[in-house]
């Protein structure tokens, strides 16, 4: 990380959805924050306000009618009126109150229909039709789907780690890599997205919302990043056992720095610079880490695991599980189970010296 | 006369009864005895209070779930659990929640007092509410006893495929989650079915519908919403178990299905199922206010319309939990609107209240005070839902911890505060002693406070970036002292929540005798005794106001009601050979007939357990386990139909045809529960039809489908023999109503034979595609499409081998043209769902 106090904040945007999502976002909570206080207020109000009369344990008849058609029932079931009580005056042990009954009518009930009427219908819909208008806005900005970009990459969402494919002018794949995408500061990334396994979700909540990454099924939106620096991420779709160790990387770079990198990503690896090394080769071919992933410039093509051609150059390992440096990388190999239960990488049992030798290796893959 | 610890007093000439019949009537309507009597009650006093306590108990299992959950995200890293039991326990702690806690409290809450709220003096289908409280338990433990196999579901108690699925959880624990909670969701929709009917058919006379307790109302919404919505859920778990038990390919991609088919389904019933949950809740605060504010509800008419208008309107914004997904703006900004839309029946309800506690005369009591936190708690849910409705916003904060903060406002704030209400109000009636002010009032603020620590942080986490359901995270990203804050509120709350057992438990010691009416209070249910009898209501009261015993001077009739007093004169204190109770008119509620009830039996809980005991066996696919649990289930319906002596003695007392001035008994045709009940069963059908449908045209929108042209050789045959059982259903039924019993015996034996013949062309659809349905997502649609046709015509099997032999046996029996006209329903249906069928899956592909 570069020490930013919020690497993960959807409140420190640096791309052009993120601050347009906030900007609605900040529209959104003053709103909410008026209705929770006019709602409140209302309501203590009505607890509150002082009233001219004392509580009684008698419930007030709702209208003169109602008043007329009691005393029409009573006459009509009593002769002497007043023997027979309402039901109510029989009662109420937990109300602890007076029992007196009285008969006095309640305000016009149509006037209360009419503040519900105001309050429950006519002010949502002022309120809600201006906010429907500005979220249609907003989304066509976050989507800027009008904006051509300057570069494309892929991604690809796996058990629990990203594998991030840059593509040519063509649309085909030039070179891969994993959990750590690079992109020029200033420029419009489109970023595709797919699966592998189940459903993940692409989230870098500095630069933009996030999106599914759904098997059978091609996602895309735009990313641009506005400043350099690192932009964390991470898997917003339970997709199983390590759902919360898939983050990832963003690094925004000024554009000759973003090309220079790119331009050695996509050579093949560097060659064993001594025989420590050599036989650190040796031992990936042979010790079946070769079975799963591929390094470029060498027979292992496999690509169940991360491409592991410039693994050197990585800020860190197992999607932001640690930091990229020798002995987090051999404890990694020793026993990855330990570190990310339940992640697809089997523990790979190794002679001390062999791992040394491929620990060098894999340090050199610059 | 009936007493409680108060008397009750109503002068009138009505309620006079002699001794020698009061106590034959008690007896009849009395407790099973002994333990066998345990299993073999069906009243809804003592059912509906075990359901309470039953879904009480999964509520604290539910909520100790969470507090494991928080305890582990108290600090940065921590290894209190491992990720997969984090994984298993918001799986479990969710679907807990909404399966086994709300939606079986509410109905618990329903079967206890909807009967009294209404006046009448048990549900429609007794064995039927207790068959579901049976199954319900049975379906909850199952889930749970995966725990105790190490294999507890851990995708989610919203099992995203394919995470869920066969390839990427191959344990059995999403398999314990799909039967448990198919039985504990098919126990719901039967509980649902039996509400909606009780509100319409059983009420007291004069209760028409401007009259109901607004509780009722929303249980009438309930209802409805559970049968359109659970239906499409039910269907849904079924095609996940079908792929998962490698038999389809319903949402697999690479055979052609889709994994978004699956939250559509779900969401489709997980959105509503928000409002299911909290409709009830609405209801019980609405019949709470008025009491507390010492007058009637301003806007009845009002109140009841916003309530039917969220249940429409939350069918159509179940996508806004899919903003993420990748769909067009055009459906977003469909979705989206929608979801603004349900903030103005919401803001009506609110002001309704608000408008009510202004105009009354507030009492603070302890419900009162959980009604006012529920608003505030509420309308704070409601402000962060119309945030995540605005598509932009959600994007950043969908399943982040920011919608963890909303929906538990919502849900929390929503449905569990006005069940803390709902309890302080209605347990005196349940216990008969009053519970603690004090320990209340002090429940309520320890709650209202440390909900807020506990959830108002969460929005902030959100925001900050927090994703949901991840099990640990790490230093430096600005989490930790709101995380701990959290947890801190939440053990707060927790233990606060649960104080209501200690408040019940001194309650049932100290209380104070409650009497009848504690809350001097308007409606039906607080005119019982405290706790009420099981023969509740041996007087049919007469309603002439929504707050009867605020406004009436009697519940006995008036001069004017001579006609109606007359007409239930064998219901006063009566009968008391059988149980009896009255059947109204659905819109005014006048008397129309009388329904003979069942007394307890065994049947209900026999059948239960041959249920859970099917599903086990589906579960480890053993035969052994299989075939017993059908033999029961077998054996238990027979039990459960066989006809009892009640019922003759009801047949012979009252009569289906006894004359003017007097009401029929109700057992054959619309007038009659059953014939209902049959229309709430076809309609949960054409609701599953329909679920298959859209679901065969949404794995088809793309080009290539069908991917064979289908062969239409048998499925024509099937369509003739399907008009053919039309005209013959028509004869039988004709038959029934005119009393020719030649036409009904020839009419049946010939539907019996035809709906037996449609099985082989309907088979040799199937047959005649050629294809696997593992294999084929296209495959799989047909293939469930002709099984539910196949079920429909085995389903009138049965009926009409029922009515064959009444009409054989007994014909002059009006039980036998009673199963007659059900199966007339049946018959009818089965044709029109196969020409649907017809219609979708052969004429429309030859058409494109």
């Amino acid at each position: 990380m570069d020490g930013s106090p919020w690497p993960q904040s959807a409140l420190a945007p640096d791309g052009p959805a993120a601050r347009a999502i906030l900007e609605i976002g900040w529209i959104l909570t003053g709103l909410s924050v008026f209705v929770v206080l006019l709602v409140a207020a209302a309501l203590l109000i009505a607890v509150f306000r002082r009233r001219d009369y004392e509580a009684t344990a008698a419930p007030l008849p709702v209208s003169p009618d109602l008043v007329r058609k009691i005393r029409g029932e009573r006459e009509s079931l009593d002769p002497t009126p007043g023997e027979s009580l309402p039901l109510e005056a029989q009662a109420g042990a937990g109300l602890g109150l007076r029992r007196d009954v009285r008969c006095e009518t309640l305000p016009d009930d149509r006037r209360s229909v009419r503040w519900i009427l105001a309050g429950g219908v006519a002010f949502p819909v002022v309120v809600l039709v201006p906010l429907f208008v500005l979220t249609m806005r907003s989304l066509a900005a976050v989507y800027a789907r009008d904006v051509e970009p300057d570069h494309t990459i892929e991604v690809v969402g796996r058990q629990f780690w990203w594998e991030v494919h840059y593509l040519d002018g063509a649309g085909n794949r030039a070179f891969e890599t994993a959990n750590e995408i690079h992109v020029p500061v200033g420029r419009t990334v489109l970023v595709r997205l797919l699966s592998a396994d189940v459903i993940h979700s692409f989230w870098v909540p500095r630069l933009a919302g996030k999106l599914d990454m759904i098997p059978g099924k091609v996602n895309q939106f735009r990313i641009r990043a506005d400043a350099p620096g690192e932009y964390r991420g991470q898997c917003a779709e339970y997709c199983g056992l390590q759902h919360a160790k898939m983050a990832f990387l963003v690094v925004a770079q000024p554009e000759e720095e973003f090309r220079a990198w790119a331009a050695r990503q996509a050579l093949p690896a560097a060659q064993p610079a001594d025989s420590l090394a050599a036989r650190g080769r040796d031992v990936f071919l042979s010790s079946g880490c070769a079975a799963c992933h591929a390094i470029r410039g060498t027979p292992a093509a496999a690509d169940l695991g991360p491409d592991l051609t410039h693994l050197a150059s990585r800020r860190t390992l197992a999607a932001l599980a640690m930091p990229n440096n020798r002995g987090h990388l051999a404890g990694w190999i020793a026993d990855p189970q330990a570190i990310k239960p339940g992640n697809l990488m089997p523990a790979v049992p190794l002679p001390a010296a062999d791992l040394q030798a491929l620990l060098h290796y894999l340090e050199g893959l610059r | 006369m009936e007493t409680g610890t108060v008397p009750r007093v109503d002068t009138h000439p009505y309620f006079e009864v002699d001794e020698a019949r009061s106590r034959e009537f008690e007896r009849v309507w009395g407790a099973a005895r002994g333990i066998l009597g345990y299993l073999r009650e069906i009243n809804n006093i003592p059912i509906a209070t075990r359901y309470i306590f039953a879904s009480f108990a999964f509520f604290l299992v539910g909520g100790s779930f969470a507090l494991l959950m928080r305890t582990q995200l108290a600090v940065p890293q921590s290894d209190f659990l491992d990720p997969r039991t984090y994984n298993q326990l918001f799986t479990m702690h969710g679907t807990t929640m909404m399966f086994l806690f709300v939606i079986p409290f509410i109905e618990a809450v329903a079967n206890y007092f909807l009967p009294l709220m209404l006046g009448t003096r048990d549900l429609p289908f007794p064995r039927m509410t207790t068959l579901a409280l049976w199954t319900y338990i049975w379906g909850g433990l199952f889930i749970f006893t995966s725990f105790l196999f190490g294999e507890a579901p851990e995708a989610g108690w919203f099992a995203y495929v394919p995470l869920s699925n066969r390839e990427f959880s191959p344990g059995l624990g999403m398999d314990f989650w799909d039967i448990g909670l198919s039985v504990a969701e098919i126990a719901a929709m039967g509980a649902g079915a039996e509400l909606l009917i009780a509100v319409l058919r059983m009420r007291a006379p004069g209760q028409a519908l401007h009259r109901l307790p607004i509780f009722a109302w929303a249980m009438i919404v309930f209802a409805f919403m559970i049968i359109f919505a659970f239906t499409p859920l039910i269907v849904g778990t079924l095609m996940l178990e079908l792929d998962r038990k490698a038999l389809t390919s319903f949402f697999v991609p690479e055979n052609g299905g889709d994994p978004l088919l699956w939250q559509h389904l779900f969401w489709f019933f997980g959105h509503p199922e928000v409002y299911i949950m909290f409709i009830p809740a609405l209801g019980m605060v609405s019949q709470i206010v008025p009491v507390f504010t010492r007058r009637p509800l301003v806007g009845y008419p009002l109140v009841v319309m916003a309530m039917i208008a969220i249940g429409f309107v939350s069918f159509g914004l179940w996508v806004h939990h899919m903003f993420a997904t990748g769909l067009s703006p055009t459906a977003l900004g469909f979705f989206a609107a929608a979801s603004l839309l349900i903030a103005i029946p919401s803001g009506v309800q609110i002001f309704a209240w608000i408008a009510t506690i202004w105009t009354g005369r507030p009492v603070w009591r302890t419900p009162l005070l959980f009604v006012v936190g529920f608003i505030l708690i509420f309308v704070m849910g409601g402000v962060t839902g119309t945030m995540v409705g605005s598509v932009p916003f959600d994007l950043q904060v969908h399943d982040s911890f920011f919608v963890v903060a909303h929906f538990h406002y919502v849900l929390i704030g929503g449905v569990v505060f006005p069940f803390y209400a709902m309890l302080y109000y209605w347990m005196p009636k349940v216990t008969g002693r009053l519970l603690s002010e004090r320990l209340g009032k002090w429940q309520f603020w320890l709650m209202f406070v440390s909900f807020n620590v506990a959830f108002f942080p969460m929005h902030i986490l959100g925001l900050l970036g927090m994703p949901r359901r991840i099990y640990t995270y790490e230093a430096g990203l600005g989490w930790e002292t709101l995380n701990l804050v959290s947890t801190v509120g939440a053990w707060v709350f927790g233990l606060s929540a649960s104080l209501i057992a200690v408040n019940l438990l001194w309650s049932l010691k100290r209380g104070k005798p409650a009497g009848a009416n504690p809350w001097n209070a308007g409606t039906l249910e607080w005119w019982e005794p405290s706790p009420p009898p099981n023969a509740q209501f041996k007087f049919i009261p007469f309603v002439r106001s929504r707050d009867p015993l605020w406004d009436q001077t009697t519940l006995g009739p008036l001069p004017e009601e001579e006609h109606e007093e007359r007409l239930i004169e064998p219901l006063r204190s009566a009968p008391t050979r059988w149980r009896g109770a009255l059947i109204v008119s659905a819109l005014d509620a006048r008397p129309i007939a009388i329904v003979q009830m069942p007394r307890s039996t065994i049947w209900p809980f026999v059948m239960s357990v041959g249920f859970v005991t099917t599903f086990a066996g589906l579960l480890v696919e053993n035969l052994w386990i299989l075939g017993p649990g059908l033999a029961v289930i077998g054996i238990s319906i027979i039990g459960w139909f066989w006809p009892d002596k009640d019922q003759d003695a009801a047949i012979e007392e009252i009569g289906t045809d006894p004359g003017p001035g007097k009401l029929p008994l109700a057992i054959a045709g619309p007038i009659s529960n059953g014939w209902w009940a049959m229309l709430v069963f076809l309609l949960v059908m054409a609701t599953a039809l329909a679920t298959f449908i859209a679901s065969y045209f949404y794995l088809g929108d793309g080009p290539g489908w069908p991917p064979v042209a289908p062969p239409a050789r048998s499925a024509t045959l099937a369509t003739f023999v399907a008009v053919a059982v039309a005209a013959t259903t028509y004869i039988f039924a004709r038959g029934v109503r005119r009393k020719t019993l030649r036409a009904r015996r020839i009419g049946l034996i010939a539907t019996a034979a035809l709906a037996l013949a449609f099985l082989v062309p309907a088979y040799g659809a199937w047959t005649e595609l050629g294809l696997r349905a593992r294999d084929s997502a296209y495959a799989s649609a047909v293939v469930t499409i002709l099984g539910f046709e196949w079920l429909m015509a085995i389903v009138l099997l049965v009926l009409v081998a029922g009515s064959i032999a009444w009409a054989f046996g007994k014909p002059k029996d009006p039980r036998g043209d009673g199963l007659a006209l059900l199966a007339e329903l049946q018959g009818y249906f089965m044709t029109g769902s196969w020409a649907v069928v017809f219609v979708v899956l052969y004429l429309l592909p030859r058409l494109w």
